[in-house]
């Protein structure tokens, strides 16, 4: 056990070097702080003496060494545009992300599960049927379009369908399919503080219709993914041996599905599932993009626009840490719930 | 010595029309309409400049009076623009037509180099093993940890930063091409490397290797060969994925200009009327988009299910 967390503290290690590497060459090859420290009018040789002070002249070994002492103290420097420690920056725009990414965890467990064993269990029922034809359709739909449409649908109500509104079932579908007013969309409204910079949009049911629409097109993307991973291994489970024998002992259907099935059937999820959440870092982008929503994706899309290097270097190391932590957890915890799982010697 | 065959074989034709590919396929209503729908849609879209009304580059031709009208069955259309205009007066059906054009030629751009990267990646990994696997595979392993659209994402802004704006605009096809294409080729290296050790160990790889062929030759002529059925498998969904991840750089910005628009694009540039109730220039694009990824993605499905090959998880 001792030995199969020290592998992998090790290898979290060395993708958390080779991610410095690459933030530490985009801050030598894009940012030049004097230029953004100094005015038009300072002359070549203050900018070389002020150079030679910051030590930027210094070997490329020793710079690096330098950044990434700083960077192990979560010092990455001041923001460009906001004037501000980069991670004052993070941590005031990392609630927003992490709020989001949450309630549409939340949403992907308490939806998969159920519909992915139901469709198994009864692989030919219609409903069944639907729900498979459901996640084809839903994994073909870019997340940002999924918001666009909940956007059109529940924010801006305006009738689109292509039917006249005064006829009958025309007004009807239109009734059906827009809200007057309805949901918020834009930004998270006014979230609730906790303490320091966090503030949460979980306090008040005002804040809560703010997460709705974001957090529904967010855990769409993955939604899909899940029914069908869980629906395959628990097909697979179903026609093992141990389940057939539990069904010949006698022992109650709704048993052997959800206590004997159903562990088996998480053991995959869990090493799928847990990357997958922490790739919805990466999707939270496109959907804060739509909403406005003031998080982290939000925040790296505007540093890019204003190439503010500091905030997007910090941005890579943080999401990358992110990144490596959840794949480190999951493998751990794969390693200790799976009895299979030889933990020194696994394979690579 | 070019021809390997000494055996006499049944033509091409003969084994295609015998096939249990073709079979299966004649009995599944979904797999046939959905090939239908994707021949058409990409001969629609090889075909634009020759089917649509207007082009869409042409500044010559586009009337700023005529923005956002609304399509046919819509108040207030005109009979000249079908499904309407966008906000600069461009035909919706012919920035469609043109989009997708776009969109189609970088997802098969981006696959063709997933596919070259990852094949040879792939069988040096699982031929040669060793320190180049080792090496190859924890690459592909730290890649595929972030998630593709992350990696491209990040690309993306990078190429963008370094080349500035304007170049990145002129050269946003091969650009993109590039990002997708690197961001994505674990997936097939991961897939080619699993068949090729299920390869490896059987007979006719070691009769080559006794025989004292190169290593090169066996990885490309004999080993490849049998792993190509899982090959198309992931191609066919990659190929979905590709014009994906095109739709959703070019909706942050870091892919095509909307001078020179993909699907993606006119979604994004859409997306800023979307308030004042000219939904059509951002939903019907989209829903394009989701037709053109849906039949690719059924057609994906129905290919696993036929071959089934082991394929890597997620």
């Amino acid at each position: 056990m001792i030995a199969f967390l020290v592998k992998r503290l090790f290898h979290a290690l060395l993708v958390m070097f080779v991610i410095s590497l690459i933030a530490f060459a985009i801050q030598e090859n894009l940012g030049d702080p004097i230029q953004q420290m100094v005015g038009q009018s300072v002359p070549e040789s203050e900018r070389e003496a002020l150079r030679e002070e910051l030590g930027l002249n210094d070997p490329f070994f020793v710079q690096y060494l330098r950044f990434a002492g700083n960077a192990a103290q979560l010092d990455f420097g001041y923001s460009y545009n906001f004037n501000q420690p980069t991670m004052e920056v993070i941590a005031r725009h990392l609630p927003a992300t992490l709020e989001l990414v949450a309630a549409a965890t939340f949403l992907i467990v308490f939806l998969s599960v159920p519909i992915g064993v139901y469709s198994a269990i009864k692989p030919r029922a219609w409903l069944s049927r639907f729900f498979m034809g459901v996640s084809i359709v839903g994994i073909s739909i870019p997340v940002f379009l999924t918001a666009i449409v909940l956007i059109q649908l529940f924010a801006i109500g305006v009738s689109w369908t292509p039917f006249p509104a005064d006829t009958g079932w025309g007004s009807w579908l239109n009734g059906v399919i827009t809200t007057d007013g309805g949901m918020p969309a834009y930004g998270r409204g006014n979230p609730v503080p906790v303490f320091g910079t966090w503030t949460t949009n979980f306090a008040t049911l005002e804040g809560l219709t703010y997460l709705v629409l974001p957090a529904i097109s967010l855990a769409s993307i993955m939604l899909p993914l899940f029914i069908r991973l869980i629906r395959a291994e628990m097909l697979e489970v179903l026609q093992s041996d141990y389940v057939k024998f539990a069904r010949a002992k006698g022992i109650p259907l709704r048993r052997i599905y959800f206590l004997h099935a159903l562990k088996n059937t998480m053991l995959p999820v869990i090493t799928v599932g847990g990357v997958q959440i922490g790739t919805l870092v990466a999707y939270t982008i496109l959907t804060e993009t739509v909403f406005q929503w003031p998080g982290m994706g939000l925040m790296f899309l505007d540093a890019i626009e204003r190439s503010d290097i500091p905030l997007i270097v910090a941005y890579l190391m943080i999401v990358g840490l992110i990144f490596v932590i959840t794949n480190t957890l999951v493998d751990l915890i794969y390693g200790l719930v799976n009895p299979t799982v030889k933990l020194t010697g696994r394979p690579a | 010595m070019t021809t390997s065959t000494t055996v006499p074989r049944a033509g091409r034709w003969e084994r295609l029309r015998d096939s249990y590919l073709l079979y299966s396929f004649k009995r599944d209503l979904v797999a046939q309409l959905s090939l239908l729908i994707f021949i058409a849609m990409v001969a629609v879209a090889i075909l634009a400049p020759w089917l649509a009304p207007m082009n869409p580059y042409d500044l010559a031709q586009i009337d700023i009076m005529a923005s956002e009208m609304p399509p046919f069955w819509m108040a207030g259309s005109d009979d000249a623009y079908l499904l309407g205009t966008d906000a600069q007066g461009r035909d919706l059906l012919s920035t469609i037509l043109y989009g997708a054009r776009v969109s189609l030629i970088i997802g098969f751009g981006a696959v063709a180099l997933q596919a070259a990267l990852g094949i040879c990646f792939g069988l040096l990994a699982g031929y040669l093993g060793g320190r180049i696997d080792a090496f190859l595979m924890r690459l592909a392993d730290i890649q595929l940890s972030f998630s593709t659209l992350m990696v491209a994402i990040v690309v993306g802004a990078l190429v963008k930063a370094i080349f500035g704006s304007s170049t990145f605009s002129a050269y946003a096809v091969p650009l993109l091409v590039l990002i997708i294409g690197l961001a994505e080729w674990p997936q097939y290296a991961r897939t080619v490397r699993a068949s090729v050790l299920a390869e490896k160990g059987k007979e006719y790889v070691d009769a080559a290797r006794t025989m004292g062929l190169p290593s090169r030759r066996i990885m490309f002529r004999h080993i490849l060969p049998n792993t190509l059925s899982p090959i198309f498998v992931i191609s066919t969904v990659q190929v979905a994925n590709a014009i994906i991840s095109e739709a959703a750089l070019s909706f942050l910005g870091l892919g095509m200009p909307e001078t020179h628009p993909s699907l993606g694009s006119l979604i994004k540039s859409g997306f800023d009327y979307l308030q004042s109730g000219s939904w059509w220039i951002t939903l019907i694009p989209g829903a394009v988009l989701v037709a053109l990824v849906l039949v690719i993605n059924l057609l994906g499905d129905w290919l696993r299910d036929v071959l089934n090959p082991r394929l890597y998880k997620g």
